[in-house]
């Protein structure tokens, strides 16, 4: 059952071999064996599983079935739910129980998912290694000395280790792709719009989308079809009517023209991650696709690029965190002014303080032309890339990290060398695409590598499908992690 | 040395919607603290604006009410800064492209009328309120002085309307704030009141000598009355001109005007200015307006106040003066077209009793319009009856003052109880005529010698036996033709 996928684990509770309180206690008793060695959550909360649950069977008693009725799940703490902490990895957010749930956690209750708690996460979405979270960083599964990557670390930590099944997340420049990649899941970063932002505590918000981490690309397919939709509370939220993203499941790969960048080909990787990402192109290429060259000029400047806007994004919303209304306010204080200070200084950490400082510069008089209107001109230019690129392919392929998993602290003194590792995923957000991020094979450390697949907006049910039928002949999907043995946490 | 003053106005209108701007909240005043203030207008984690369309609405009547330009794009932006009453730590306004540019707005002067031009409209969202005179129990179990903050307000949709700098005098700014002020409520966009803040001008002030170019000016804030928007205009002139004048500089700053003391004073320098990091707000899309519902708004517009006094001028037979007085407000026009329909008396009479007597009573009691106690169906009732005949002008006056004090419903009413009816009838007044003639042999004589004051006496005399009932034109036309004998 703790290896099963979503769809498998739905098939058994309709057929009542299992109940969803069977299931949600199994998940729960390896969640909190494990969780203290992987620190993937930050909150588990029993009693609301054990609820869920309890009403997911009543449903199923009635006769009621869906796909993931009584399945459990994890929500990123980016996500409010009502009455349960959500930090956002903050100190600043450390005391703040939200009085309202999020889009993303009403849709996916009344699917009838079982919120077994949330997840830990890089201190309001800002790294990619979980790191920056205030409640210490999540563990890799595969390798408890290395990152799970982030800022989603919490989410592709608890999927990879079998503490639940699926797991929600944000991808800002690659949050969700990169964990994945880095933890030998599944992910997805839908088109920008599909997701509702509302309740999701926002980074950037013209780059934040929440997506679904899970086993495999059938499941992802199954979550999005639960996640996506139109919310008249989020003005950037796409009206457009409601999609199966599980209907090309089962594509024909036959003349589908794959696009290799050779941006994303070019120095810098690891050969591990290369020697995995060629074989998985040789697969494709058998199967029956064809690759074509393709070029993204622009593509090199996009981490800097990032580096202006989601900064300056992130500058202005956090200012509403100041201590005077909800959230971390300091004990001792001089005066209103030092009220602020003091309480942001306390209840930021130094990631945040850095992006806040680098967005407060690049808007400022005399840098804003220089720095933020310049970066979105160049934005522009990216995604001029990309819509050249699907005149000549249906789907770019290349990989998801230039490296795997990084051991704890690799990076902590070097922010440019951490802010590389999403060289290859920052380039779709800034044009608003869709990517998906699906293990492909282990390096000589025997850590997983991440296949990124990217396409045009709303090309979800192509992306899922393409890695469908590339998991349907292979297994790298459903390899465990040696730290995390099926035995750990279970029978109890 | 001649000086000329230089206004331009920045006046924040609150948008009279039903719920807030970004938020579902209500939009109404005097609520309990922070009763009116939703997830979104005290900026939770992860809540999201979605903007008001009737407020986009209000602010597109009030571009075609004005001849602005109604942009097709215009773009939200976020204002940041730090404020406890401001939620989000940053406003969300319009910067670069406002929903509304140019136009322009007539104004009446009393030596004639001006055109002040329009620089923008745009809409944006109002802060909350901080209460620093929070006393009473939660100050004392604070153990010390505590400020407040209410969030009713953060939220209410504003439509800030910048004026070029076109006025000339006090005078004039406070023409143009009335002028904005009528439109504002006329069009139905604004309740104006300005006790609740619903109108507010922040004043830009220069001198210069005539045809010199613009002098550096001062911007003085929250200016919630007319009275005091004149007071401190002229307090902040007459304080740059004596600078000048003693050979120092004014220096570009933003003032708060002391209505106590009725002096501006400075609250911060240019130097001092906040970087307030304007950027697009990327949670709002750029506000798109189809040329259909411009239309579709411009078909709701109501007449506006100069066709409405071009056309009593032309229906009414009304002076130009007249009809401006009356149409100041939308309330006044429509008051005077209900009293012109149920007195069935001539506009003239009509227009002399609203600008005269009702005005003067409203006056005196601190009212306007919106307040009036006397309906157009109770003060008809009496024009009909000087119109008739039934009533002289000064026992009208007697039956309005109990009318206005609310002791009487119609005019008949009082004429009834109170036997005003004046006297019409031919051989009551040939009576009076004659019993005071006899009364008074020597004005007669007086008059028949040829001294005309003789005969106003005689009037008189016969106006005060019938305690002021008798038809004065009866009287005059009966003693010419009892003495031409």
């Amino acid at each position: 059952m703790l290896n099963a996928t979503v769809a498998q684990l739905a098939r058994a509770l309709g057929r009542r071999e299992i109940s969803s309180v069977e299931l949600a206690r199994l998940f729960l008793a390896r969640t909190q064996a494990l969780n203290a060695g992987l620190n993937a959550f930050i909150t588990i909360d029993p009693d609301r599983a054990l609820a869920d649950a309890r009403a997911a069977d009543a449903r199923i008693a009635s006769g009621e079935r869906g796909p993931l009725l009584g399945i459990p799940l994890a929500h990123k703490d980016i996500f409010c739910t009502r009455g349960m902490l959500t930090s956002c990895g903050s100190r600043m957010l450390s005391n703040f129980v939200s009085p309202y749930d999020a889009g993303v956690v009403e849709r996916m209750a009344r699917a009838g998912t079982v919120l077994l708690g949330k997840t830990n996460m890089d201190e309001f979405a800002m790294g990619s290694s979980n790191e920056s979270s205030w409640y210490g960083p999540a563990r890799n599964p595969w390798d408890l000395a290395r990152v799970p990557g982030g800022s989603s670390g919490g989410s592709a930590a608890a999927v990879a280790a079998r503490m639940v099944p699926a797991a929600t997340g944000t991808d800002t420049g690659g949050s969700i792709r990169q964990p994945a990649a880095l933890t030998g899941v599944c992910g997805l970063k839908p088109t920008y719009g599909t997701v509702s932002r509302y309740g999701m505590i926002a980074y950037a918000s013209s780059l934040d989308q929440g997506g679904p981490f899970g086993k495999s690309a059938e499941d992802l397919a199954i979550l999005m079809n639960a996640m996506a939709g139109f919310d008249t509370r989020d003005s950037t939220s796409l009206e457009r009517p409601d999609e199966d993203y599980a209907r090309s499941l089962d594509v024909n790969l036959a003349g589908l023209r794959i696009g290799l960048p050779e941006e994303f080909f070019g120095e810098g990787i690891e050969p591990g991650v290369r020697r995995a990402v060629d074989e998985a192109v040789r697969w494709f290429e058998k199967a029956g696709a064809k690759t074509v060259r393709v070029r993204l000029p622009n593509a090199r400047l996009a981490v800097p690029v990032y580096y202006v806007i989601a900064p300056a994004e992130a500058s202005s919303n956090l200012s509403r965190y100041d201590g005077v209304r909800y959230g971390h306010r300091a004990a001792e204080y001089a005066d209103l002014a030092d009220m602020y200070r003091r309480s942001r200084a306390e209840g930021f950490g130094r990631e945040v303080k850095r992006r806040i400082l680098i967005g407060t510069y690049v808007l400022s008089h005399g840098y804003y032309d220089a720095y933020y209107l310049q970066a979105q001109k160049v934005r522009r230019l990216i995604a001029q890339d990309f819509a050249e690129a699907w005149r000549h392919c249906d789907l770019i392929l290349g990989p998801t990290s230039p490296g795997t998993a990084f051991p704890l602290g690799a990076n902590s003194d070097d922010p440019v060398k951490m802010y590389l590792n999403d060289i290859f995923t920052i380039p779709a957000p800034l044009a608003g695409l869709p990517g998906l991020s699906i293990p492909c094979g282990f390096d000589e450390a025997g850590l997983p590598v991440g296949l990124q697949l990217m396409g045009d907006h709303f090309s979800e049910a192509l992306l899922l499908g393409a890695g469908h039928r590339y998991q349907q002949d292979t297994d790298w999907h459903l390899r465990m992690p040696r730290e995390t043995p099926l035995d750990t946490g279970a029978g109890k | 040395m001649t000086w000329e003053i230089v206004v331009g106005l920045e006046t924040h209108t609150q948008l009279l919607t039903r719920s807030k701007i970004f938020s579902g909240a209500p939009n109404a005043f005097g609520a309990a603290p922070n009763a009116q203030a939703s997830a979104v207008d005290i900026a939770l984690p992860g809540v999201l604006p979605v903007l008001n369309r009737t407020a986009l609405e209000y602010a597109v009547r009030f571009g075609l009410a004005t001849g602005g330009r109604i942009n097709q794009r215009s773009v939200f932006a976020r204002k940041n800064y730090f404020y406890p009453d401001l939620p989000k730590g940053y406003q969300i306004s319009q910067y670069e492209l406002p929903v509304v540019e140019g136009g322009s707005l007539r104004i009446a002067l009393a030596d004639g009328e001006k055109t002040v031009r329009l620089v923008r409209a745009h809409l944006e969202e109002d802060a909350g309120k901080s209460v620093h005179e929070l006393g009473g129990d939660s100050a004392v179990a604070a153990g010390r002085g505590m400020s407040g903050i209410d969030l009713n307000r953060a939220g209410t949709p504003l439509l800030e309307i910048v004026s070029e700098p076109d006025m000339r005098s006090a005078a004039e700014a406070v023409a143009y704030a009335r002028a904005l002020h009528a439109l504002v409520v006329w069009i139905g966009i604004c309740d104006g009141n300005m006790q609740e803040g619903s109108f507010r001008c922040d004043a830009n002030v220069s001198v210069r000598q005539p045809g010199a170019p613009l002098g550096t000016r001062c911007e003085i804030k929250n200016l919630n009355s007319f009275r005091f928007l004149e007071r401190a205009i002229e307090y902040e002139a007459t304080r740059q001109i004596e600078l000048i004048e003693d050979g120092g500089k004014v220096t570009q700053e933003t003032r708060l005007f002391d209505a106590e003391r009725g002096e501006t004073r400075s609250m911060r320098s240019k130097e001092d200015a906040q970087d307030y990091r304007y950027f697009p707000d990327p949670d709002l899309l750029p506000l798109v307006i189809q040329d259909a519902e411009i239309e579709r708004v411009r078909a709701t517009l109501p007449e506006l106040p100069e066709a409405r006094c071009e056309r009593f001028g032309r229906d009414f037979g009304l002076s130009a003066y007249d009809a401006g007085v009356l149409t100041s407000t939308r309330a006044s026009a429509d008051y005077f077209e209900a009293l012109v329909a149920s007195s069935a008396a001539e506009p003239k009479l009509c227009a002399n009793w609203q600008m005269g007597e009702l005005a003067g009573a409203l006056n005196r009691d601190e009212k306007d319009f919106t307040q009036n106690p006397m309906t157009p169906e109770a003060l008809g009732g009496l024009l009909r009856r000087i119109a008739d005949g039934t009533l002289s002008g000064k026992l009208a006056k007697e039956v309005f003052d109990v009318l206005w004090r609310g002791e009487a419903s119609s005019a008949d009413e009082v004429i009834d109880k109170r036997g005003l009816k004046q006297i019409s009838d031919t051989g009551a007044i040939e009576k009076l005529v004659d019993e005071v003639l006899a009364a008074n042999a020597a004005q007669v004589a007086d008059y028949l010698a040829g001294k005309e004051k003789a005969f106003n006496s005689l009037v008189g005399q016969v106006m005060k036996a019938s305690r002021g009932k008798a038809n004065p034109a009866q009287v005059n036309e009966t003693l010419k033709r009892r003495l031409a004998r």
